[in-house]
């Protein structure tokens, strides 16, 4: 089959479209679709996060908060990164980093994850304490809500579970040295 | 061994596999990124630390009693076995580039594998055929969790999971679908549903990941957001639209055959004719019309042929399966020859295999 506009390549693209019920067909080589703006396929240089986030890091101003960059702090301690070098690439240096510059990464993270706080999975070796510390912050919520509605049964309950995680976080400290 | 034997050797499980929906939805994949406390991530690491990375890897996989895997060093792999797990999905194409101290731990049932130095210094994945991203999730933790007792992850309570890029931070998951939206394409309504779809924080791109073409009708959707949400939740709500997108996909199936039956039933005929006719065939020309004929055989209108004969010529037309199967290197012009005749070899097997499974079922 021949494309139909151009009647010398072959066509390659086929295009039904049906607009109230009525069905109609083109026949078309690669490049007169793309001319004819038929081409349905995803644009190559689809937007996406990652090369969104570089451009956004050039074109936003330095947060005032943050250390600047003529000051010593502005690299990493631990890689040697700058902030400079995160604006050009959109990447960070080291897990440091992220310590380091939360003054500038806090904000942005806001902007482009919504959030920042993690809920999701924490890895085996940090687990126990940071399980035991996401407990209590729940315990402790649902207590003050408890002494709010003068549930006071109630909160004397959760007061007890809470001392009990709290030892034994204490506890896992100790055993971990940490 | 016939070429068909030969082709059939080289695909790799998931694809031959089945699973839930799997008219439409080709696969599901979830990715985890992780990185090791304090070592700069890949692009800022010294030699030394990338090395320290394989070693760490290596001693936390294979060296742990973890037999079934494989640590592969890229550097030392051909370029045709690099683009083999490319085109299988089980490494990216950015992981064929600047190969010094990069590496993949590959499952031997080639469901899971582990990038090495990457963008991150791992990259831990598991694929499933079919809508099944739960099992690939459940796969995937399992190896994150085996990682996890050896390796000291980069890890902040607040922030979750440290990682190169922050669009990654926090679970440093990357949960996606792979369907196959023939109707919703030629209908034009996929190309109405994308900004939709990005408005949920998915992204939506071609077969083989960002900047890629949505060749042959096939469709990437996958989450964008990282941080925030749990690794369910992030799941959970990829699996609720992809469900949206399979179900508008399966009535806009059943509308076209109600109003223009004979007229897809020609198309689909014709291009199962070139498909079976062909000489020479790019691989474009080729993927598009296995897409139509794949969807002729899902509707019944294409009897002759099973669903698995066209999943599989899908993957098989693809540069380095090709050339694996025939065993040599070969230029473009002569994979287009050489793809004509594995299509029609293929296509001429299959209808044969179709028709004594019936003959046997009539007897
Ligand atoms: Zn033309
Ligand atoms: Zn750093």
């Amino acid at each position: 089959m021949v494309c139909e506009e151009c009647r010398k390549r072959p066509a390659v693209i086929h295009i039904t479209k049906i607009v109230n019920n009525r069905k109609t067909e083109a026949h078309l080589c690669q490049e007169c679709a793309q001319s004819r703006g038929e081409l349905t396929f995803v644009s190559p240089t689809a937007f996406t996060f990652q090369n969104f986030l570089a451009g956004m890091l050039q074109h936003s101003q330095a947060t005032p908060t943050g250390p600047s960059v003529e000051t010593p702090t502005a690299y990493c301690p631990n890689c040697g990164f700058s902030y400079n070098q995160f604006k050009e690439s959109g990447q960070l240096g080291c897990s440091v980093c992220y310590e380091h510059f939360q003054g500038q990464i806090k904000p942005l993270l806001k902007r482009i994850q919504g959030s920042v706080a993690h809920t999701g999975k924490i890895p085996s070796q940090h687990g126990v304490a940071i399980e035991c510390r996401r407990q209590i912050e729940m315990l402790r919520e649902q207590q003050r809500t408890a002494i709010s509605q003068e549930k006071y049964e109630d909160a004397a309950k959760l007061r007890d579970k809470i001392r009990a995680l709290e030892k034994e976080l204490q506890e896992t400290k100790e055993r971990d040295g940490r | 061994m016939g070429l068909k034997e030969a082709a059939n050797k080289i695909l790799c499980r998931w694809m031959k596999g089945t699973g839930p929906n799997d008219n439409i939805v080709v696969g599901s994949r979830i990715r985890l990124a992780r990185n090791i406390a304090k070592v700069p991530f890949p692009a800022t690491a010294s030699e030394g630390q990338l090395a320290h990375v394989g070693d760490l890897v290596r001693m936390a996989t294979v060296a742990n009693g973890q037999s079934n895997m494989d640590y592969l060093a890229i550097a030392e792999m051909p370029r045709l076995e690099r683009e083999l797990l490319v085109e299988k999905h089980l490494i990216s194409p950015q992981q064929t580039r600047d190969v010094k101290h990069k590496a993949v731990v590959l499952g031997r049932d080639e469901l899971v594998s582990i990038m090495v130095n990457e963008e991150d210094h791992l990259r831990i994945q598991s694929i499933c055929p079919g809508f099944q991203l739960e099992s690939a999730w459940e796969q995937c933790n399992q190896v994150d969790d085996t990682l996890g007792d050896s390796l000291e992850y980069a890890f902040s309570p607040e922030l979750g999971y440290l990682t190169a890029c922050p669009t990654n931070v926090g679970t440093g998951l990357r949960a996606s679908v792979m369907l196959h939206l023939p109707v919703l394409t030629m209908t034009q309504q996929m190309q109405r549903a994308i900004p939709a779809i990005n408005k949920l924080g998915l992204a939506v791109r071609g077969l083989y990941g960002e900047g890629t073409e949505a060749v042959g009708n096939v469709y990437q959707i996958s989450n964008q957001l990282t941080l925030g949400h749990s690794e369910q939740e992030i799941i959970q709500h990829l699996a609720t639209v992809a469900r949206q997108i399979i179900d508008q996909e399966e009535s806009g199936r059943k509308q076209l055959l109600e109003v223009g039956k004979a007229q897809l039933e020609d198309r689909t005929y014709r291009s199962l004719g070139v498909l079976s006719q062909a000489r020479v065939i790019s691989s474009q020309e080729a993927m598009q019309l296995l897409s139509e004929v794949w969807l002729g055989v899902d509707l019944g209108l294409i009897k002759e042929l099973d669903p698995k004969t066209l999943k599989s010529l899908v993957v098989l037309i693809r540069p380095a399966h090709l050339q694996k199967i025939i065993g040599k290197e070969m230029d473009t012009g002569e994979r287009d020859g050489f793809r004509g005749d594995l299509v029609r070899e293929y296509i001429r097997m299959g209808a044969k295999e179709k028709d004594s499974e019936l003959k046997e079922g009539e007897s």
